[in-house]
């Protein structure tokens, strides 16, 4: 049976694209998958969506699940349903930088209210929101595990920690530099795992 | 000033390579356990120590361990737990960031004393890069001999891997954790059988909190009866308190067990007192799910004995008039926050990692959600009090995982104690909808149910 066909989310983006991960990185993905013990493979499915995620394109197209399922001798169902559980996987296009602001309970009183405020007036976009020239994406998060250090926010998979506006202000500044200079902000996950 | 067993050389320079943290004591707990004790000699130290879980529950460590099924010929697994996603608990993140060996070394041990060969730190992936820092102690103690075939000539063999979450507070949940690591849904599963029985991949599962295994290895160290002398009763030891909210100096201190509370908040090694000079209104001290106490139930119990950090003494007068000591999350709350407010801000936390598995959790939970809202923007009635109050008690109790409690017990607790508090918000609308009170706010557009974790199927 032809599962794609039938199976369908109103946020499932298919491009129609062949994609593949290059030689280096699909070498860490092996070494992932030989992590777990023979026929449980599917365990790797979470990191290899990490990786798969920041590769190929920001988020997780139809086509990039269906191949992370083709690579792991799984049904693409097990990747939907996967992909749709986790908050950190992204079924949409993203900007190049997503910024996630935390506003569960310690961080609300330390002021991430308005550090997210700020974000919103500065970028003039709301949460799940992009901004037009695609660089940065907005959004609410649940507690990182900062409560100490709060205001918190996550720039892809970087911490900023004890955020003032001023702070802000000049992160955002940085960070369109990089993009300006073709720079990477931070490490990839494939390069997090030995 | 306590004793330091966990966070000692925390301020020693490179203590998180391997060099450093060898030339202070680092491994000598893995020679000593490997080369000198057997299996059941470590597991009755730890038994001896009265080692309870550190991730919340506060369950005696040596007793879960005993449970795990040896006489089964498949492969056991030690899972340990980094995925710390409780709001108000971060110190499973400050012990793996500064002291990534400790954990290392916990593991080693544990897995000795298990029979396990293979061992998976489960972490949340908001904290990838705490996956690198320890990918690199593991390569490191790989390198040394403390890690791989045949550890120090023992014959004992252990391999240990670093599997990321991503971002859903249930997997801290055992046996959602373990489908998760399966490579599905962190839904959690039945119990029983428990995953000492059938854990991951079916076969026989030890799964620990970070805090937990780290503390195994000054137990071996020390001796569990030594180690046992710290504290007080059944809480014995140190315990890592991650202090957040309105107080002066917010972070990790690890205390002994039995330290007066009212010490931990203003004395200046710890809290240092409440920010602004303001006074105390409420604590939540074990994570966001334990319940919400007032100031003076919170310094003393209700038998007006001094209350302490111990899992006993936080739980003196049960839920009527007491909370829990959980994972050690301790949140402060001044004069000026609402707790009307600060409720809601937790409940939305609540709908929106509710996995949606269980009815009484996924529908109670955004239930909970709206009423408040209305209660918190001047909206309410006087019957949503009683309400909230129901609801909650149904989702308590009737659910596959202690999640539903969880999202429960901070509102239930919350009118408990504050219910003067909910009544000025519906007596008061004018007040409530004008006035900036407590900095936490939620947007009505948010009430919606989004997509990822939790409501929206499809």
């Amino acid at each position: 049976m032809e599962y794609n066909n039938i199976i369908t989310h109103p946020k499932f983006i298919k491009e129609g694209k062949t994609v593949a991960f290059s030689d280096e990185i699909m070498a860490k993905v092996q070494s992932l998958i030989r992590r777990y013990p023979d026929g449980q493979q599917k365990s790797a499915l979470l990191p290899v969506l990490h990786i798969a995620q920041e590769e190929l394109g920001g988020f997780l197209s139809v086509d990039v699940m269906d191949y992370v399922a083709s690579l792991l001798g799984i049904q693409p169902i097990e990747v939907y349903e996967v992909a749709t559980f986790y908050s950190m996987f992204y079924l949409d296009k993203m900007g190049k930088y997503v910024i996630e602001v935390c506003r569960t309970g310690p961080c609300a009183i330390s002021g991430g209210e308005q550090i997210l405020a700020h974000l919103q007036d500065v970028l003039e976009i709301k949460p799940g929101e992009t901004t037009s020239d695609g660089i940065f994406s907005l959004k609410e998060v649940e507690c990182l595990g900062s409560c100490g250090t709060g205001p918190v926010m996550q720039v892809n998979t970087e911490y900023y920690e004890k955020l003032t506006p001023g702070k802000v202000d000049k992160l955002l500044e940085d960070l369109r530099e990089y993009v300006n200079r073709d720079k990477q902000g931070d490490s990839s996950w494939a390069e997090n795992f030995c | 000033m306590g004793r330091k067993l966990l966070l000692a050389n925390i301020d020693v320079p490179g203590i998180r390579g391997f060099d450093a943290y060898r030339a202070h004591g680092g491994y000598a707990a893995v020679e000593k356990a490997l080369r000198g004790m057997s299996v059941s000699e470590v597991s009755a130290e730890v038994n001896r120590s009265g080692l309870r879980g550190r991730g919340g529950a506060g369950f005696p460590t040596g007793l879960k361990w005993s449970f795990l099924d040896r006489k089964s010929d498949k492969p056991r697994y030690l899972v340990c737990n980094a995925d710390e996603s409780e709001p108000g608990t971060f110190k499973d993140r400050y012990l793996m960031h500064h002291l990534p060996h400790l954990l290392i070394e916990g593991l080693i041990i544990s897995s000795y004393a298990l029979g396990v060969n293979t061992c998976y730190i489960y972490i949340r992936g908001e904290f990838k890069y705490i996956v690198g820092i320890l990918e690199r102690a593991i390569r490191e103690a790989h390198q040394h001999g403390f890690l791989g075939e045949n550890i120090l000539g023992t014959g004992f063999s252990l391999n240990i891997y670093v599997h990321p979450g991503a971002g859903a507070y249930i997997c801290g949940e055992e046996t959602a954790l373990l489908e998760s690591l399966e490579g599905k849904r962190g839904n959690p599963r039945i119990k029983p059988p428990f995953p000492a029985f059938k854990g991951l991949y079916g076969c026989p599962t030890v799964v620990n909190n970070v805090e937990t295994l780290a503390t195994v290895v000054p137990i071996i160290n020390m001796g569990g009866d030594e180690y046992a002398r710290i504290g007080r009763g059944k809480s014995t030891g140190t315990k890592l308190i991650s202090a957040s909210g309105n107080i002066n100096n917010p972070g990790v201190f690890e205390i002994e067990m039995g330290l007066p509370v009212e010490d931990f908040i203003y004395a200046p090694e710890y809290c240092g007192g409440i920010a602004n000079e303001k006074y105390l209104k409420a604590v939540i001290p074990g994570g966001s799910s334990v319940p919400i106490l007032p100031a003076d139930l919170m310094l003393n119990t209700a038998k007006g004995e001094k209350r302490l950090m111990t899992y006993e003494s936080l739980a003196d007068g049960d839920f009527v008039s007491g909370t829990m000591l959980g994972s050690g999350g301790f949140i402060v709350y001044d004069e000026d926050q609402c707790i009307v407010r600060n409720t809601l801000n937790l409940t939305h936390f609540y709908r929106h990692e509710s996995c949606g598995q269980c009815s009484p959790c996924r529908e109670g939970t955004s239930w909970m959600e709206k009423v408040l809202y209305r209660l918190e923007h001047g909206e309410g009635k006087m019957s949503d009090i009683d309400l909230l109050v129901r609801v909650a008690k149904n989702i308590e109790g009737n659910t596959i995982c202690p999640l539903g409690d969880a999202a429960a017990w901070p509102v239930a607790s919350a009118i408990r104690h504050f219910r003067g508090e909910f009544e000025y918000h519906v007596k008061h609308p004018e007040v409530v909808k004008n006035v900036h009170h407590g900095a936490l706010k939620i947007e009505k557009e948010s009430l919606i149910p989004d997509s990822g974790t939790g409501v929206n199927y499809w």
